[in-house]
């Protein structure tokens, strides 16, 4: 039976994110873009609000079962505040949602209680590579089974939190496939490089990590010595980053449409011509769509319905489209001064744009 | 909640109306589109004959159901004929514009009538023979501004009955509506002419009306199964009780009436929505049939920058259309529960609009010289579709009822 409005407790989720987002991470997003990232405090207030522990079991340590759907609504709240905000008081969760979902139990048991009742902890995981051809699929670095470890090699970029992290969990390809593989920071071979600056998300401290002749248990190997089927862990990237990318678009699309209501050029408000008017339908009916076609999609993973992953996958294609072209129009409607960074939506514009470019950032 | 599972009932109907699809409409999908004007009796008789059987799908008044059943089942019947019209317009949406029972018409005196009303200008589609009715708010001078309508009605006060004036082209089913059965169009008129949209009424002129004549049947691009037709009216006369609605909405000047149709449209939008991602989806459809008979396969999960031209191209679109669908589902879900949904209709018109257009055009693209063949439907559908953006206003128009809600906006402040 359809029915398009969440829950109670989903709803009540979505209140306290949206507050957060209001009243914490808005008023100080620009100046933590411009280099003075989030305030640890800010990082542990938005952790306390307890999206990755309201997806995980008590068994581990959380308080309520796995839902991509609840994930996808809190994530774009979050995001409205700020993409790197809530990319960054997500990071744990690229460890912690790919054992609860691919793991087995002992690593369920051993990984997840220590990380979810605890306040935020730096960690994290290493997906993507620097190439242009990057595909999540067909991974660069390698993992090979020597005696009773695999040895990881390869480089990865993009690694949030990765200086300091207590622990990482790195993509790499075995035998073709892509598995993950639980890596403690202290071991040998790591390095940490330098901090990348990027397009956008500059708040979000992230690394470039290379991994040379790292020696891992093999008990390690996520799931265990069998593997683990990759098609869940992308599945919750790609319904992180489409969530992201509605959120970043809301903002936008609010923002840019109170400006066309204030503005006035000859004679009438910006907003009353048709040009722009236009422009503001357009944006609000393709961020619904893709909210639907996201919203699906995650419905769809939590019902275990075979069509999961593909959904997922044009939810995301759609949703990093949509978000270039909302953001875009954003800073369009504001005219020059969308342009100035005094104004938020140039910043979104540049957050936008890596809803492509960005997948195995955040996950849900 | 939140639910994507469609509902059983609904489940259990679409096997029905596939084979439909299937079997009455695909097979002479062709022959009518290169017969127009020839009337698909046998699918008209097949419908009509299976929905007095089935109640399905008839926009005719069903009985009230008790408070304790309606807590069991909620209302699905928006949803219900949204799949109904998908579907069938999967199989051929010129042929599903002629279906019997109602169509435009009666849903503006669902919309507009009164529960008298309703009883008697509604029971016909239950009768022996397939019954039309039809909507007339176009006219020769203006389509999109319907406030400028000039058909008039003045009451007689002698004879207590309205008299039309005025001419309305563009009428889908009108031909069926008058001359093919005893069915009505619902003719847009004013009563007052200064007042502009306040002065807008809705009248229901039967078959059979003297003074009422179909002067034309369109030859169109698309959609040549389902008759257009322009008809005049010279002192047609109808009974005082024939304005629909209430007595009170009726003396008052008030935009009440205006505001009747609109009503109409925020549960037609989301429907011709659905017609327009039937025809997308059967291109879609074979598209890919065709692309895979060449052994092009569709690599869903790869990067886009890895993907082929074609596999982007099948991605975007089914990304699209999907999208759209849901649009269309959550307008229509919206009206099952009576929830005002006029920017929810707009956008899901606006964008079936814009993306069953693409489709259907990008198909023919991609087939190269094949997809210009009327050896395929592709080249049809192509045709057929770009009406999806055109009627029950269009996607200008469909774009300014989403600015305004919006934006907060009255007509005034963006036209
Ligand atoms: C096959 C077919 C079946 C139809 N069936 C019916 C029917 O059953 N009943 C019925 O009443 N009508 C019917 N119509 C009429 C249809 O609804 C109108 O054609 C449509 O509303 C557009 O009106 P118009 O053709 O007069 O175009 P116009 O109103 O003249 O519009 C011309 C162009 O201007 C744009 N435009 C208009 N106003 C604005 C504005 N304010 N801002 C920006 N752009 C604007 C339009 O979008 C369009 O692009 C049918 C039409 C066709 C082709």
């Amino acid at each position: 039976m359809y029915a398009f409005e969440p829950s109670e407790e989903q709803q009540m989720l979505i209140d306290v994110v949206k507050r957060f987002a209001e009243n914490d991470i808005r008023p100080v997003a620009r100046d933590a873009e411009e280099g003075d990232d989030y305030s640890p405090d800010l990082i542990e207030k938005g952790w306390e609000l307890g999206i990755l522990q309201a997806s995980v079991p008590e068994e581990y340590g959380g308080f309520g079962d796995y839902s991509a759907l609840t994930g996808v609504l809190a994530m774009e709240e979050l995001a409205w505040g700020d993409m790197a905000a809530a990319m960054a008081v997500m990071t744990p969760s690229l460890f912690a949602l790919p054992i609860l979902l691919a793991g087995n139990e002992d690593q369920k048991q051993s990984y997840l209680p220590p990380l979810v009742e605890a306040e935020w902890q730096p960690y994290t995981a290493a997906l993507i590579e620097p190439h242009f051809d990057f595909d999540p699929g067909d991974l660069r670095t390698t993992a090979v089974m020597e005696g009773d470890a695999y040895v990881i090699n390869g480089e990865k970029i993009y690694v949030p939190f990765a200086e300091g992290a207590e622990a990482f969990l790195v993509y790499a390809n075995l035998d073709g496939q892509t598995q993950g593989f639980i890596v403690p920071a202290e071991l040998e071979g790591i390095t940490v490089g330098e901090r990348s600056k990027l397009l956008g998300i500059n708040a979000l401290p992230n690394y470039t990590v290379t991994f040379k002749d790292v020696r891992i248990p093999a008990g390690n190997r996520l799931g265990g010595s069998e593997g683990h089927d990759f098609a869940p862990v992308i599945t919750s990237a790609r319904l992180g980053m489409a969530a992201i990318g509605l959120g970043v678009a809301r903002a936008a699309f609010e923002y840019s449409r109170d400006y066309a209501k204030e503005r006035e050029v000859f004679g009438v408000k910006v907003a009353q011509k048709q040009a722009i008017a236009f422009m503001l339908a357009e944006m609000a009916t393709e961020i619904e769509a893709i909210r639907l076609l996201t919203w699906e999609a995650a419905w769809m993973v939590d019902n275990g319905h075979p069509d999961a992953f593909k959904q997922a996958y044009l939810a995301h294609t759609s949703a990093m489209d949509m978000a270039m072209m909302v953001t875009d129009r954003a800073v369009q409607i504001l005219g020059g001064h969308g342009y100035i960074r005094e104004y938020p939506v140039e910043m979104w514009m540049r957050n936008g744009r890596g809803i492509a470019n960005l997948l195995g950032m955040a996950m849900i | 909640m939140i639910d994507f599972s469609t509902p059983k009932p609904i489940e259990k109907q679409m096997v029905a109306l596939k084979t439909v699809a299937e079997n009455m409409m695909r097979p002479v999908s062709r022959y009518f589109d290169e017969h127009e004007h020839e009337v698909p009796w046998d699918y008209i008789n097949f419908m009509h004959m299976a929905m007095r059987q089935t109640g399905a799908g008839s926009l005719a008044p069903k009985e009230k159901k008790s408070a304790d059943e309606k807590k069991k089942y909620p209302p699905i019947g928006y949803q219900s004929l949204a799949f109904m019209l998908e579907m069938l317009s999967w199989g051929d949406v010129g042929m599903y514009l002629v279906t019997p029972g109602g169509g435009l018409g009666a849903a503006a005196v669902e919309a507009a009538g009164t529960p008298e009303q309703k009883a008697k200008f509604l029971a016909r589609f239950k009768g022996e023979k397939p019954t039309f009715a039809a909507m007339a708010m176009t006219e020769p001078h203006c389509g999109s501004d319907t406030s400028a309508i000039r058909t008039t009605a003045v009451l007689d006060p002698e004879t207590n009955e309205w008299v039309l004036n005025g001419e309305k082209i563009f009428v889908t089913a009108g031909h069926k509506a008058l001359e093919l059965s005893e069915g009505f169009v619902v003719v847009w008129a004013t009563i007052d002419p200064s007042a502009r949209h306040a002065g807008m009424r809705p009248f229901v002129v039967e078959a059979g009306t003297p003074g009422v004549k179909v002067t034309k049947l369109e030859h169109k691009m698309g959609i040549r199964a389902s008759d257009t037709a322009a008809i005049v009216l010279q002192d047609a006369r109808v009974p005082y009780d024939h304005i629909l609605g209430s007595p009170e909405v009726i003396k008052e000047k008030t935009t009440k009436g205006f505001k009747g149709a609109m009503a109409t449209f925020d549960a037609t939008r989301p429907l011709v929505a659905a017609t327009g991602v039937g025809v997308a989806r059967a291109a879609l459809e074979l598209l890919k049939e065709m692309l895979a008979e060449q052994g092009v396969e569709i690599r869903y999960g790869l990067p886009r920058n890895k993907l082929t031209a074609i596999e982007r191209e099948i991605i975007d679109m089914e990304a699209m259309l999907r999208s759209a669908w849901l649009l269309v589902i959550k307008a229509v879900w919206m009206a099952d529960n009576r929830k005002h949904n006029p920017l929810e209709a707009s956008m899901s018109k606006l964008r079936a609009g814009d993306v069953v257009t693409k489709i259907t055009q990008r198909a023919v693209e991609l087939m190269g010289p094949l997809g210009y063949s009327r050896q395929y439907l592709l080249e049809k559908w192509f045709r057929d579709a770009k009406i999806t953006d055109i009627y029950e206003g269009t996607g200008q128009i469909n774009r300014l009822v989403v600015a305004r809600n919006v934006l907060g906006y009255r007509g005034s402040q963006l036209r």
